[in-house]
């Protein structure tokens, strides 16, 4: 296997003020399938194209907020090994094992907070419920997508970007210790070496999770679905509408990674996002460098300016 | 049934009725004046203080008003609904935004939060 030690984004657990709007948003308007409620009241959801058991998880809270964001890695082997690897890195902080089965169909989980105050998670296994495409059996003869999809019908969690302080130590931490790849970096202009932001890859994605350098501590910016066309994206923008969801901005551009995109929030002021396109990244592509003065048109590609939204708003 | 609301900070006044929270009757009018986030009482910057009237609420989130704030009317806009006139003062992080906004100024520093952690700043 060609793609080793983290494969991709497993899921992200997202805190709501109230689950029943929250559950009509992320099913009815985004699209995403239920898969499972557990006794704590948590809702496990999944997107239609993805595999594994579920990837997105919600729970009631007081506040707003991602409670963590998990990796699924290549096996358990790897799982060991790269437990092992964080915690003698010295970058990471709170460590610990999640038994199996705190998540229905998944197994054990190492647990993490990287120097930015997010917590993050590294798994092996969750079961495979399949994408319900096959004719004849699963994976059998698969028609191109299944029946019954609802609203925007995001293929599959895809990334977050987060804001924290240490930018630094996390870039360390997911570049030196979880084989992470920069697909692409702000910097500052006048300190050309001091980074303001990190789009970071573990896959061919042109990212797989992004962190701004903010004066606060684990904090959540969007997390984002993915689409297979920008005719999607403009769908999803008539069903926000439609909805009467609260949209950030879009559809647009980003320049950075070129994806097509629409940013809008939950019930609890949670960002998401759809977009579609970007690029292949394989890890001997050069990083793309932005430099600040450039920011505007590299975060919104049409506008070439920022929505005082974009820095300010998050949970 | 509609009330009058009063934001300190700029003088602005729009009317918005019971069913509506602030933020929305505001943003229905194509008004300014309070900063328009999330919309749904999680990022904080709608926060306000009501200094006079009556209003109802829904659930907002504890990260960015704590009980002791909305106990004492420091509260979301786009989780309050007015249920008499009301008279409420911008206090959310963006609120230096709507002096700015006022004098037209594009200069806002937006990279200044983005410098944390920098050892030395160069001036
Ligand atoms: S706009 Fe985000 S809390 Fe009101
Ligand atoms: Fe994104």
């Amino acid at each position: 296997m060609a793609l080793t030690g983290v494969l991709r984004p497993g899921h992200v657990a997202l805190r709501v003020l109230e689950l029943e709007p929250a559950l009509k948003h992320y099913r009815d308007v985004l699209g995403l399938i239920e898969v499972a409620r557990d006794d704590k009241g948590r809702v496990f959801l999944k997107a239609w194209d993805e595999h594994d058991h579920h990837s997105v998880v919600l729970r009631e809270a007081d506040e707003a907020g991602m409670d963590y964001m998990g990796w699924k890695v290549a096996s358990p082997a790897t799982l060991k090994k790269l437990a092992a690897d964080v915690e003698q890195s010295g970058l990471a902080t709170e460590m610990s094992w999640i038994p199996a089965g705190e998540h229905p169909a998944t197994g054990e989980r190492f647990r993490f907070t990287i120097p930015t105050g997010h917590v993050m998670e590294l798994f092996a296994e969750k079961e495979i419920i399949g994408n319900n495409c096959g004719t004849d059996g699963q994976d059998i003869n698969p028609d191109p997508w299944p029946d019954g999809l609802k609203g925007i019908a995001a293929t599959r969690f895809d990334h977050c970007l987060l804001y924290g302080d240490d930018l630094d130590g996390t870039v360390k931490l997911f570049t030196e210790v979880l084989g992470f790849g920069i697909a692409e970096q702000v910097m500052l202009a006048g300190d050309k070496k001091f980074m303001i932001g990190a789009f970071l890859s573990c896959s061919n994605k042109a990212h797989d999770v992004a962190f701004i350098r903010q004066p606060v501590k684990g904090k959540f910016h969007h997390a984002s679905f993915e689409l297979r066309s920008w005719e999607q994206v403009l769908r999803a923008g008539d069903i926000l509408s439609r909805t009467k969801t609260s949209i950030d901005i879009g559809p647009t551009r980003h320049g950075i990674t070129r994806g097509e995109t629409i940013y809008f929030f939950d019930p609890s002021g949670n960002r998401n996002e759809v977009f579609s396109g970007g690029y292949i990244y394989y890890p001997d592509k050069p990083t793309i460098t932005w430099y600040d003065e450039s920011l505007e048109p590299a975060i919104f590609y049409h506008d070439r300016k920022l929505n005082e939204a974009f820095l300010s708003v998050f949970t | 049934m509609k009330h009058t609301v009063t934001i300190e900070n700029t003088g602005e006044t729009f009317r918005c009725d019971e069913q509506t929270n602030v933020l929305l009757g505001m943003e229905q009018l194509c008004r300014k004046g309070i900063p328009v986030g999330c919309r749904n009482g999680g990022c904080g910057v709608c926060k306000v203080q009501v200094n006079k009237g009556q209003y109802a609420k829904r659930k907002m989130s504890r990260g960015v008003v704590s009980a002791e704030e909305e106990a004492s009317g420091c509260v979301l806009a786009c989780k309050i609904f007015p249920q008499s006139d009301l008279e409420v003062e911008v206090v959310g992080k963006m609120a230096r935004a709507i002096v700015a906004q006022q004098s037209a100024s594009s200069d806002s520093g937006f990279t200044t939060t983005m410098k944390t952690n920098k050892p030395e700043e160069e001036k």
